[in-house]
């Protein structure tokens, strides 16, 4: 049986659990150039690469990917949200991107196999694939808005070496996360699908989109009901949202997506919202009771963290949602669904 | 019956048309959709020779304002085509496609990308985020081509026009129409294309010629619809309409009704979009009858009742309308007879910059000094973008495309600004402002306005972009020789990457200001982390509007340090709070009141000269208007400052004052003439402490007041203070409450809306505010000194008051000490029911709005302090003391358990 299968089939059970961030985690390891330099001969300095820790600190990725295990998670994602030719060449470190890809895959999927053995309950990797920080529907100067620094086969290349090298490492699932630009998410499904097509492997897509305002629209401008327009076509596994704020103000949305989106609802928060000085002090408690509304009114099949979440906020999360029914996934509703920024339907 | 009636001229409505505007329709089942699509036509080389012409002459700015007018119009869609021999298609295609990307008002719709080359419509699918419609492929080079663009066409997202043309040619019977395409959605299901994103294009031709062929054209096309809407479940029909009334182009009214009429007859058959120029549809009902019947003579083939050939007919009436037309075009351009600054403001929030230079020059012309135009009606038009923004009405790209208008304005007027300075002999601006966001962030538009208004002030602005590593930063600023740094950032590890710029700008040994900016940015973040890690001048600028301010200070001999003082000085305030807030941890309740606040006798205030319920009627207004505290008035405006420092502020100074000079002759006549009545009532009655809670004999009986108690861990020596605490807690005590309002305002008010004196409107209300603060103020002096009388006579200024350096506290419930908003009723209720003619709303809101109300505590050591966050014990005790279940308390106290 394929994983997505086995995924949808333990989706109609009970909520399954996500991961949480690694980001945070990896900063309270109060790691130093030399752990994540290793042995590499870089021009720059790797201190903030998290996602090389993959080849140079192993320990550390496997470390909390276990422990998110341990709190429950059910799907564990990769640690490789910049690991792609983009960001990857802030640190000079762009020629390592298939060998981080690879070894965080590898990583991942080992944690997760040996939490299956131990008591059979079936687990999951996505490999996780960034937004990086190019946009492919705005132009960075405001004198010239028809100016692009990047176009959507340059993108589009860039995402299929990491999805092609996530995939070698043995993910279940492409996961696109934390997509400010819609058309960056095009370009992510489309690399994802070549990737898939060339390893000659059926790997099914996660989306999830992050809002940049609480009017409930990303970068480029997309309402959620627009975004799940454009990405359809995709046929993913799970739609969903992350990231931008906390649970409080993404619940809207989230209720938004649930209620057109014909496909499992993934949904991680950030732990509340950053404190002046930039630290999230979201109890896992308070997440947890925030996304406890969320499932029992229906809204969601998986629940994760983003920023600021920890092994004991997952863990909470687990716990408060516990025993409580997924959401049933709504049928087609029929007609074409086209989007500019706004959603439009034409009945069939 | 009116039938196409959202496809009028009306700006207002850009609707589909509704189910119900439009006739039965056989083809269309039980439950089925009615909408019928406009896709607007205007934005297509081959259609419009306006378009046309602006393409061909890389005038894109205005192109895009073709594609603005047709959404206006009530397009649902705009397809764009650009196939034109002489042009480079896939350019113009895809620069076309990412300059309305940026137009949120033109993006909201989706996008059409019609051409007869399949890499002219692959280069604009790679542009185009959203779902949007490929226009169109066909069967033309045969199945094997067909599927495989269709299958692009679906990696791509978008959804497909199949023109019914095959290996033969183009579809023109009804049989060959049906034969085409119904076998190209049976291979398109068939590979899995999804139907319902499947449109055939029939093929609209031209009727009326002349040319006996092509008059069943239209009859062909409406009948071919109806059976391949029956043959194809899920797929949809669309048309270029402009074709079908080619014989009369230059006879606009004729076209028009042609288009109306075949609608008409063919939406109910199944053609369920079209390509039309959406403002010019007439209502087919309102069509003259005899050119309406001679349009559907030629349309469904039919002989005229009166004889004779249909086109013949239409061709002779046709020269009846010809040119009645012209008036109706000049209407869409409305704003454009605004008065200029109004036309500024609605090309800032519209985000058009076509006519932005011609205005600002306009504008110029007329103002004393250029700069006026930047600081008048530009400033204004970018403070509605920012209050838009700010609720929620306007989102980012839209705030980004007003700052480019903003910008295109001050470009036209920066030469004329330079020009005026060197004839008063300034030839060097004022300063030099290297500005980056920091590396990690791509957000720029809060430092981008600050760019533009730093320019607008004359600093030259070193703009690094986005993304911008520390070295970079560096470097700039000393090549530059530069005066300032200034970093933004909006997301948060922005904030750790400001600390590092700032601490390689100290290892550098650099002097220059460091200006912080941006969402995630406070005071409290650059107080504790960034200026420790700098020794030069660090500055948090809370938003663009202060940004000039800073900067002209710091560039100023006589302000800078003054400035840097102040600011140093505040910071150092901030880390003292911080350090000694310490961790926001709680205590148990029982721990917090072993802790309280120790009680002391001889501070005791002795028994009220005259205990009980006292109601004034009507509080001179002179005297408390020489007790207002003038400060919050001006915040209540958005200036920023102190009064009466805030008169000679440098950036609100002028604002400033002319407010406060509005207000003083508006003070004039509310006195003169009486508009305000103020009333107060005063209550001073005996008390016992039992815990937490005051016992208060308010006539017969005794009421309960729960207080709240502070839970936050304190420092050794710092108590957990509760108000109950500043009550004897072994014998008999006093308390007071009082409530103050402002009546009257209703009658002026109606009257400055009805003149739309929006302005009077919120002065009167800001003044009627500060009333009620001075009333507040001067009736507690009054108890303090003469009705319970335990401070003698104070003889205190009013600044004095306003620093409230007297003794005794008068707590409103909902404000800190006394966070709990529904003590209001029960105080309200000791004081007699409505003191001072002061009124609740279930969500114990006063009326009238200008009213204050609390209680007054005499003890000499009473003292103001917050709640803050309290436990779960806490709630549930005083839910309990307050006779009310757990949900009602969590509701009343929410933001004090977070």
């Amino acid at each position: 049986m394929s994983a997505a299968q086995r995924l949808r089939d333990a989706a109609c059970e009970r909520i399954l659990i996500f991961d949480g961030a690694f980001g945070t985690q990896i900063q309270n390891k109060g790691l130093v150039e030399a752990d994540y330099r290793g042995d590499l001969d870089l021009a720059r300095d790797q201190k903030g690469n998290n996602d090389l820790l993959a080849i140079t600190r192993p320990d550390v990725v496997d470390e909390i990917t276990r422990a998110y295990l341990a709190a429950g998670a059910d799907m564990v994602s990769t640690n490789t949200f910049s690991a792609n030719r983009i960001s990857q060449a802030d640190y000079a470190a762009e020629h390592l991107v298939a060998d981080i890809n690879r070894e965080s895959a590898r990583i991942a999927r080992a944690a997760a196999d040996d939490f299956q053995k131990q008591d059979g309950r079936p687990r999951f990797v996505a490999g996780a694939i960034g937004p990086t920080n190019k946009t492919l529907s705005l132009s960075p100067d405001v004198n010239d808005p028809g100016f692009r620094e990047i176009d959507f086969d340059e993108l589009k290349d860039v995402y299929r070496d990491q999805c092609a090298a996530l995939i070698e490492g043995g993910v279940d699932f492409i996961l696109i996360e934390t997509i400010f630009d819609t058309l960056n998410a095009k370009a992510g499904i489309m690399a994802a699908k070549e990737a898939a097509r060339e390893a000659g492997r059926d790997v099914p897509l996660m989306i999830s989109m992050t809002l940049t305002d609480l009017s409930g629209r990303n970068l480029s401008g997309h309402t959620v009901e627009a975004f799940w327009h454009a990405v359809r076509h995709a046929r993913p596994l799970t739609i969903g949202l992350n990231c931008s704020f906390g649970a409080t103000q993404l619940r809207p949305h989230v209720q938004a997506l649930s209620a057109i989106a014909d496909t499992l609802i993934l949904a991680y928060p950030n732990a509340g919202l950053p404190n002046e000085l930039g630290a999230y002090d979201e109890l896992p408690d308070e997440t947890a009771a925030f996304v406890r509304e969320w499932a029992e009114l229906g809204l969601v099949n998986i629940l994760g963290g983003c920023c600021g979440s920890s092994p004991a906020h997952i863990a909470a999360i687990a716990k408060a949602v516990a025993g409580i029914s997924p959401r049933r996934v709504p049928g087609c509703p029929g007609g074409t669904r086209l989007a500019g920024l706004e959603p439009m339907t034409i009945a069939a | 019956m009116i039938v196409i009636e959202a496809l009028n001229r009306s700006n207002e409505n850009p609707s589909p048309v509704s189910a119900d505007a439009l006739p039965p329709s056989p083809a269309r089942g039980e439950g089925q959709g009615s909408a019928f699509v406009n896709i607007g036509e205007r934005t297509n080389v081959t259609g419009s020779a306006k378009f046309k012409k602006l393409i061909m002459a890389g005038d894109y700015a205005a192109a895009v304002e073709v594609a603005r007018d047709q959404v206006e119009n009530g397009a649902q869609i705009i397809d764009i085509n650009m196939d034109e021999g002489l042009l480079d298609a896939e350019y113009a295609m895809t620069t076309f496609l990412k300059l309305i990307a940026a137009e949120p008002d033109i993006a909201r719709v989706p996008f059409m990308i019609d051409s007869s080359k399949w890499s002219v419509i692959e280069a604009g699918l790679k542009c185009v985020s959203g779902k949007p419609i490929v226009n169109s492929i066909s069967m033309k080079e045969g199945e094997e081509a067909f599927l495989e663009q269709a299958r692009k066409v679906r990696d791509y997202g978008a959804a497909v026009v199949v023109m019914a043309f095959d290996e033969v040619g183009q579809a023109d019977t009804k049989e060959r129409k049906v034969e085409i395409c119904t076998r190209a959605y049976d291979l398109l299901v068939a590979d899995g294309f999804p139907a319902e994103d499947i449109i055939f294009d029939p093929n609209i031709f031209a009727i009326a010629t002349g040319i006996d062929e092509h008059r069943r054209y239209a009859l062909d096309f409406i009948e071919a619809s109806r059976e391949i809407r029956a043959r194809c479940p899920g797929a949809h029909i669309s048309g270029g309409l402009s074709n079908l009334s080619f014989s009369f182009r230059g006879n606009e009214p004729v076209r028009r009704a042609m288009h109306s009429v075949f609608l008409y007859h063919a939406i109910p058959a199944g053609l369920d979009m079209a390509i039309v120029n959406a403002g010019q549809l007439d209502v087919y009902d309102q069509i003259e009858p005899e050119l309406r019947e001679a349009c559907e003579d030629v349309i469904l083939d039919r002989t005229p009742r009166q004889g004779g050939d249909a086109t013949e007919r239409l061709i002779a009436l046709a020269e009846k309308y010809r040119g009645t037309d012209a008036a109706a075009e000049k209407a869409a351009e409305e704003w454009r007879s605004w008065p200029v600054a109004k036309r500024l403001e609605h090309a800032l929030v519209k985000g058009i910059d076509a006519y932005v230079v011609e205005d600002t020059e306009e504008a110029r012309q007329t103002a004393a000094r250029p700069i006026e135009v930047i600081e008048g009606p530009l400033m204004d038009g970018m403070n509605v973008v920012g209050d838009l923004f700010g609720s929620g009405k306007m989102f980012l790209p839209q705030v980004v495309k007003s700052a480019r208008v903003m910008k295109k304005a001050v470009a036209h007027l920066l030469p004329f600004i330079e020009a005026e300075k060197e004839k008063n002999g300034v030839t060097a601006g004022k300063g030099k402002v290297v500005m980056a966001t920091v590396k990690g962030d791509v957000h720029d538009i809060g430092k981008n306005i600050v760019g533009v208004v730093l320019q607008c002030n004359g600093f030259e602005v070193i703009d690094l972009g986005v993304m911008v590593p520390w070295q970079n930063i560096l470097e700039a600023a000393n090549e530059n020789q530069a005066d300032m740094i200034g970093l933004s950032g909006l997301i948060t590890p922005s904030l750790d990457e400001m600390v590092t710029v700032a601490s390689e700008m100290q290892r550098a040994g650099m002097t220059l200001p460091l200006l912080i900016g941006g969402a995630t940015t406070s005071k409290v973040h650059t107080a504790l982390r960034i200026d420790g890690a700098y020794e030069g001048p660090v500055l948090h600028v809370l938003d663009a509007s202060r940004a000039v301010g800073v900067a002209s200070s710091l560039v100023s001999d006589t302000q800078k340090e003054p400035l840097v003082e102040k600011t140093a000085a505040e910071y150092e305030q901030v880390r003292l709070t911080r350090a000694n807030k310490g961790q926001n941890e709680l205590a148990t309740l029982a721990e917090a009141r072993a802790n309280a606040f120790p009680y002391d006798p001889s501070g005791k205030a002795p028994a009220p000269a005259r205990p009980g319920i006292h109601n004034f009627g009507e509080w001179p207004l002179r005297e408390l208007r020489s007790a207002i505290d003038w400060t919050p008035f001006f915040r209540a405006w958005e200036l920023a400052g102190t009064y009466p420092a805030i008169l000679d502020d440098e950036v609100v100074g002028e604002s400033a004052r002319n407010l406060f000079n509005d207000a003083q002759a508006m003070l004039d006549k509310i006195i003169a003439e009486h508009w305000v009545t103020p009333r107060g009532t005063v209550g001073l009655w005996r008390c016992k402490r039992d815990g937490d809670d005051i016992l208060v004999l308010a006539g017969n009986d005794w009421t309960r007041v729960p207080m709240l108690r502070q839970q936050v861990k304190k420092r050794e020596g710092r108590p957990n203070m509760c108000l109950a605490d500043f009550i004897d807690p072994d014998g008999e005590d006093w308390i007071g409450g009082f409530a103050v309002g402002i009546h009257g305002l209703e009658p002026h008010l109606a009257r400055f809306k009805e003149q739309n004196d929006d302005y009077s409107d919120i002065l009167l209300k800001a003044l009627a505010d500060r009333l009620a603060e001075a009333f507040a103020e001067t009736l507690h002096a009054h108890v303090r000194e003469g009705m319970w009388g335990y401070a003698g006579t104070e003889h205190l200024t009013n600044q004095d008051l306003i620093r409230e350096q007297y003794e005794g506290i008068r707590p409103a419930p909902g404000y800190p000490a006394c966070p709990d908003h529904s003590l209001k009723p029960v105080l309200f209720e000791m004081l007699g029911g409505e003191p001072a003619g002061v009124t609740l709303t279930d969500n114990f809101a006063m009326l009238p709005t200008s009213a204050v109300s609390g209680f007054y505590f005499g003890h000499r050591d009473s003292q103001y302090f917050g709640v803050a966050r309290i436990g779960p014990d806490q709630l549930e005790d005083y839910a309990a003391r307050r006779g009310v279940d757990l949900e009602q308390a969590t509701r009343w106290l929410r933001p004090n358990l977070d």
